[in-house]
């Protein structure tokens, strides 16, 4: 990819910049994308039809109008909030969000970086998130805003033990942080002679590892059932209650791009990144990054899904879930998957 | 190209620090201190220490910083005034001794001649984490285990501490 | 090693430009109308009551300590997990142990019912008794 750059642009750092900013156009085009699925999915699920007339076609540009709108809305600041914290916080979650996709392997031709410790670096940046979301209640100095906060942080810091004890499992057998080599570690169709080397099919346990990662990685994403940061009918609005226009955008454009980081790094561990399912049929850089967001995709919809299907939990059963179930049940499956790589 | 970067780092951080040390707020301070920390983070990476920077982030900037603004919401501090305005001779000694590190910080910070000290190239390959790995787990094992111990001394005390302070309360 | 990280110095810097940008439109385009009502704290329509920032409960703080201990677990496990096949049983068996220890500690708080988020966490009789000896 940098070499396909090079042969068309000038000058060295253009190409380090192009190069760079691609994870960025992804992701807002994405954002824009998935936030007008949301509304399909949940239209199609209560037998309605969700947005029909913006743009024409199914209201495809339905999200491309808010946008604008939202451009349009006034940047309100409350009197007693701490001004310059207030308006920090976006901009650090937002950062924190999209740096995390420069260690995501989009294909075999295109990562961000070839980060050494990859995976390692993405749970750590992604922890400033909750930094970023306390940062926003606190500034607000609404009780709604701070009580949201506080349980937000909570309960992300909670699920990030799970999610990463899972990462970890995989780790066990992968041998590498760098999520490039854990893809191409899964090429091939020989398991079982058909089915792909993709690392769920590895063991039994991995498909469990693969459960409690993407129930970790919903509470981390604050889906539902766990979408307590945005419980509006206790919290009005969490965390975001005083924000309004393009600050609460950045919000929103930041939870959808954890969404996706999460199903990015799903679908890099557990079921082949940009690997093809069918061998060498279809395979290569282009149709690799195909395969990676189809990937992706499919897993948010799986979260858009359940959305409308599941209630939501109380903060209590929140934390309960966590550390009786979750925590010991992955640290469990841990030992057995180190053991099954012991044994066979 | 490093020296700059190690100067950005460099004076980020210690622009963070004089921040945190003079900002009124507990919460405006501790925000400044994950800057400081995240900071101290690029020189690590300067270092070549990569798993080690990453650890900082992981670490300070998130979990400790956590329990940083848990700490401050729980005791709810409100601003410093008050605590400056009595003097006594806790202060004037901490001024001492204030003025004695500056005055050593500067003397190192002068007898500095020419530019960054060479990293020696080897250290790429220490810092990495299959190197960590290998000498957390074939040398230092026990002492790892004794972290275990540690790290569970650390929750029964913190439990400990903070279930008096319910019961206490329940009680009165 | 450090050409790694220039990508993401520059995706930060593109992010925050990115989002000034969004931020700047909206100053321009958007109407600058305050108000006093629209300052204010929002309180379900009511005038602000007392101080937003009051004092949280002790659970935040003992979450925020658990996670801290499960976080440096986690990140001796990271190694270890890397450089698993190259180990062998006796390294294997004393990580169990390692981890086993922390156990203790998840098994202490969730005894304890520190995790119970239900109300205060209210303990029996008996234990009440005797956290109240050591204070």
């Amino acid at each position: 990819m940098q070499q396909f750059l090079e042969s068309f642009l000038p000058a060295g750092p253009l190409v380090v910049f192009v190069f760079s900013i691609i994870p960025l156009m992804i992701i807002l085009v994405y954002a824009l994308f998935a936030i007008w699925l949301e509304r399909k999915v949940a239209g199609h699920i209560q037998d309605r039809l969700g947005p029909m007339h913006t743009g024409g076609w199914h209201g495809w540009s339905q999200t491309i109008a808010d946008l604008v709108k939202m451009i349009q809305k006034e940047d309100i600041v409350p009197a007693k909030a701490d001004r310059f914290l207030f308006k920090m916080a976006p901009f650090i979650a937002f950062a924190a969000s999209y740096a995390a996709f420069v260690a995501i392997p989009f294909s075999s031709g295109y990562i961000g970086s070839m980060i050494d410790v990859g995976i390692f670096y993405i749970v750590a940046i992604t922890s400033l998130l909750s930094v970023s979301i306390i940062m926003a209640g606190w500034a607000s100095n609404n009780k709604w805003s701070l009580l949201g906060a506080m349980r937000t942080a909570a309960q992300t810091v909670s699920y990030e033990v799970p999610t990463v004890v899972t990462i970890l499992s995989v780790i066990i057998v992968t041998g590498t942080l760098n999520l490039m080599e854990v893809t191409e570690m899964q090429t091939g169709n020989a398991f079982l002679g058909f089915l792909p080397n993709w690392l769920i099919f590895h063991s039994p346990f991995m498909v469990i590892a693969f459960v409690l990662f993407f129930i970790a990685s919903l509470a981390e994403a604050h889906r539902v059932p766990f979408d307590l940061p945005e419980s509006e009918s206790e919290l009005v609005g969490g965390y975001q209650t005083e924000y309004s226009g393009m600050r609460w955008g950045l919000f929103m454009l930041t939870e959808y791009a954890d969404m996706l980081l999460l199903s990015l790094v799903g679908a890099t561990l557990f079921f082949g990144g940009w690997n093809s399912p069918f061998g060498s049929f279809m395979d290569g850089p282009v149709w690799g990054a195909f395969w990676m967001l189809l990937k992706g995709m499919i897993l948010v919809f799986v979260m858009m899904w359940l959305r409308w299907t599941l209630p939501r939990l109380r903060v209590d059963q929140l934390m309960n879930v966590c550390w009786k179930y979750l925590i010991p049940l992955s640290f469990v499956n841990l030992v057995l998957i180190a053991l099954w790589e012991m044994i066979f | 190209m490093e020296t700059y970067i190690f100067i950005l780092f460099a004076t980020l951080a210690v622009a963070a620090a004089v921040g945190m040390i003079t900002s009124r707020n507990t919460v405006n301070s501790a925000l400044f201190l994950v800057l400081n920390l995240i900071s101290v983070a690029g020189i690590f990476l300067l270092l070549k220490a990569q798993f080690l920077a990453v650890i900082q982030v992981l670490v300070y900037g998130g979990a400790i910083m956590v329990l940083f603004l848990f700490v401050i919401m729980l005791l709810n501090l409100s601003d410093e005034e008050q605590m400056l305005s009595k003097f006594s001779v806790r202060y004037a000694v901490g001024f001492f001794l204030g003025v004695i590190v500056l005055s050593q910080l500067l003397y190192v910070i002068a007898s500095v001649t020419g530019t960054l000290p060479r990293i020696h190239p080897e250290m790429e390959a220490v810092g990495t984490v299959e190197t960590i790995g290998d000498a957390l787990f074939n040398i230092y094992m026990l002492p790892v285990l004794v972290t275990a111990i540690l790290l569970t001394a650390a929750v029964v005390g913190a439990l400990l501490l903070a279930q008096r302070n319910i019961s206490g309360k329940v009680n009165k | 090693m450090l050409e790694q990280y220039i990508p993401v110095l520059l995706l930060v810097a593109l992010a925050v430009v990115t989002a000034m940008a969004f931020i700047v439109l909206s100053r321009l385009l958007g109407p600058q109308r305050p108000a006093s009502n629209k300052l204010g704290a929002y309180e379900s329509g009511m005038d602000p009551v007392g101080q937003a920032r009051d004092r949280y409960s002790v659970s935040f703080y003992i979450i925020a300590m658990e996670f801290i201990v499960f976080d440096l677990e986690v990140i001796f496990i990271y190694p270890f997990a890397v450089r698993f096949q190259e180990f062998g049983a006796g390294t294997f068996w004393a990580m169990m142990l390692f981890i086993f220890i922390l156990f203790l500690g998840l098994v202490y708080t969730l005894k304890k019912g520190s995790f119970d988020w239900t109300a205060v966490p209210l303990q029996d009789e008996q234990s009440q008794e005797s956290s109240y000896k050591i204070s």
